[in-house]
């Protein structure tokens, strides 16, 4: 087994009703436990919206990370896999994909 | 539980006590930011044990922030001293008080229903700012188009915001004046829901009518005859929910429900509430609502209703509140107690007989009629009639079954007369 880290990208519900917000909240809660059942999830958290960037030799500290929302990174997941292509099959489930955001699936390096 | 409909209710209950009615907008804001929040976490995470607790004291801190940062800029709640550090937190911490927030929601409820707002505008904006329901929703519940709902909606908020500050529940001239809609709006939450019971959507509505009318009989000033009556009524009704459709999804009326599926606690909770709504001297439509009710509820069997009575309350309630659908009510309790020639006439002799022309359950009736009094070509005429008008499948199945029973029962043979 490898490891793999999701990547999550927008996707926000914008407008969507008490319900409607309740309904995609659950969905997320049960695809992460269905991964948790079979084994494959490791770890996972959302991201505040802001942050700080530090950059160059000066180590400027600024603002960040200054993304337009559709980018921004809002959450990860590590999860566990055979291989890519499984790591790319679990994320199938997902519901960002239902309110328009995306996963970007990378394989942790091996030592 | 998590339950953000609920939820975001009582926090933008709360909120708007706080920030003042003029800021709801505002209030709205903080609200689904809040949501927005928990939707994040609890994404990864599971809720906490007590989701609600942890909803509303995020809302508080939201509120705090809000209130530091724009104190200078904005005007909050006229009465309540947000200025000083010292007073702030305790002051928001009062209003997020579990009793506080019943009262807020109260409150709202009373500024929901200015007499000046059409009712179906006062429903969309209970369903809105009480229960918690989108735009869409509140179109599916109500049956129109999400588009009048937003303009309901905009309209009766605009409304609201002139008023400046949520309708207070103290004194007893001030909660008289605007009980009465209030009570008006509750009762047709109720009926929205009761009569399309086939969808969740629409039975859930009853659910949510139930609780606000919970909410103002719990409150001694509101707590009138008339608003336990109301909520006696809505108990009995609500009773006889889970017999209301078949298997199919069809309606199924009083004579072929199933009453052993009745719910017999809230059966008895209404009878509780009839006796105490009996006290002092007011006779409200509610009241009589939920007097020919209680009978329903109280009778083991269609034949064993007590029809003198129920027409007798029907008498009064026709009196009281002249309707079409009242008076064909009565027409039918007659012919159930006299016989179906009787019923007939009274139901061809109806008031206002021109208005009942697209509903569906007059010439139902009609039907029933012919069919007890063994004329069964001439009830197939009257339920096919009555199919043409239905409004929804469960109607159509209901009447489909009555046109095959007509059929079956065959061309010539009456049958008995009971």
């Amino acid at each position: 087994m490898a490891n793999f880290l999701y990547v999550f990208r927008g996707g926000e519900n914008v407008g969507a009703s008490p319900q409607q917000m309740q309904q995609h909240m659950q969905k997320w809660a049960d695809w992460i436990q269905q991964l948790s059942k079979t084994g494959n999830f490791k770890a996972g958290d959302p991201l505040e919206a802001e942050g700080k960037v530090i950059k160059g030799r000066k180590k400027v500290v600024t603002d960040g990370p200054y993304a337009e929302a559709k980018d921004l990174v809002g959450g990860y997941l590590l999860i566990s896999a055979k291989n890519l292509d499984e790591a790319v099959e679990l994320s199938r489930g997902c519901p960002i994909f239902d309110s328009d955001g995306s996963v970007e699936v990378r394989p942790i390096r091996q030592m | 539980m998590v339950d953000f409909r609920r939820d975001s209710a009582r926090m933008l209950a709360a909120l708007t006590r706080l920030l003042g009615l003029h800021n709801l907008a505002l209030a709205e804001d903080v609200v689904q930011d809040v949501l927005v929040r928990a939707v994040e976490l609890w994404k990864f995470h599971p809720p906490p044990d007590d989701p609600t607790a942890w909803l509303m004291h995020a809302a508080r801190n939201r509120a705090i922030d809000l209130i530091r940062a724009e104190r200078t800029r904005l005007r909050f709640a006229p009465d309540l001293v947000l200025q000083s550090e010292w007073t702030l937190s305790p002051t928001v911490n009062a209003i997020f008080h579990e009793s506080e927030i019943e009262d807020d929601q109260l409150r709202m409820m009373f500024s929901c229903c200015p007499p000046n707002l059409p009712p179906q505008s006062q429903l969309a904006l209970v369903l809105k700012l009480l229960c918690g329901f989108g735009n869409a929703e509140i179109a599916a519940a109500l049956l129109v188009s999400e588009a009048a709902v937003e303009k309901q909606i905009a309209r009766g908020k605009r409304t609201l915001m002139r008023a400046g500050v949520l309708h207070e529940v103290a004194g007893r001239e001030q909660i008289a004046k605007r009980l009465e809609s209030v009570q008006r709006a509750l009762y047709l939450l109720f009926s929205e829901g009761y009569h399309g019971s086939r969808e969740p959507v629409r039975a859930g509505l009853c659910g949510e009518a139930m609780r606000l009318c919970a909410l103002l009989a719990q409150h001694p000033a509101c707590a009138s005859p008339r608003t336990l009556a109301l909520m006696a009524l809505m108990c009995f009704h609500a009773a006889r929910l889970p017999g209301r459709a078949a298997e199919d999804g069809s309606l199924l009326l009083l004579e072929d429900q199933d009453r052993s599926r009745w719910d017999p606690e809230l059966i008895q909770r209404g009878f509780a509430l009839a006796e105490r709504s009996a006290e002092g001297n007011e006779l409200s439509e509610y009241h009589l609502e939920a007097g020919i009710a209680a009978e329903h509820c109280a009778a083991s069997s269609l034949r064993e209703t007590n029809w003198a009575r129920i027409l007798q309350l029907y008498e009064v309630l026709v009196a009281l509140r002249p309707s079409p659908v009242v008076a064909l009510n009565r027409a039918i309790a007659l012919g159930e107690l006299r016989g179906p020639e009787d019923g007939l006439r009274a139901l061809e002799h109806l008031a206002d007989r021109e208005r009942l022309a697209g509903y569906p359950f007059l010439p139902a009736a009609q039907g029933r009629f012919h069919l007890k009094a063994g004329r069964p070509a001439r009830a197939a005429e009257f339920f096919g009639r009555a199919l043409a008008l239905a409004r929804n499948p469960s109607e159509a199945k209901l009447f489909e079954a009555r046109l095959r029973e007509a059929h079956s029962a065959g061309p010539a043979a009456p049958t008995s007369i009971g």
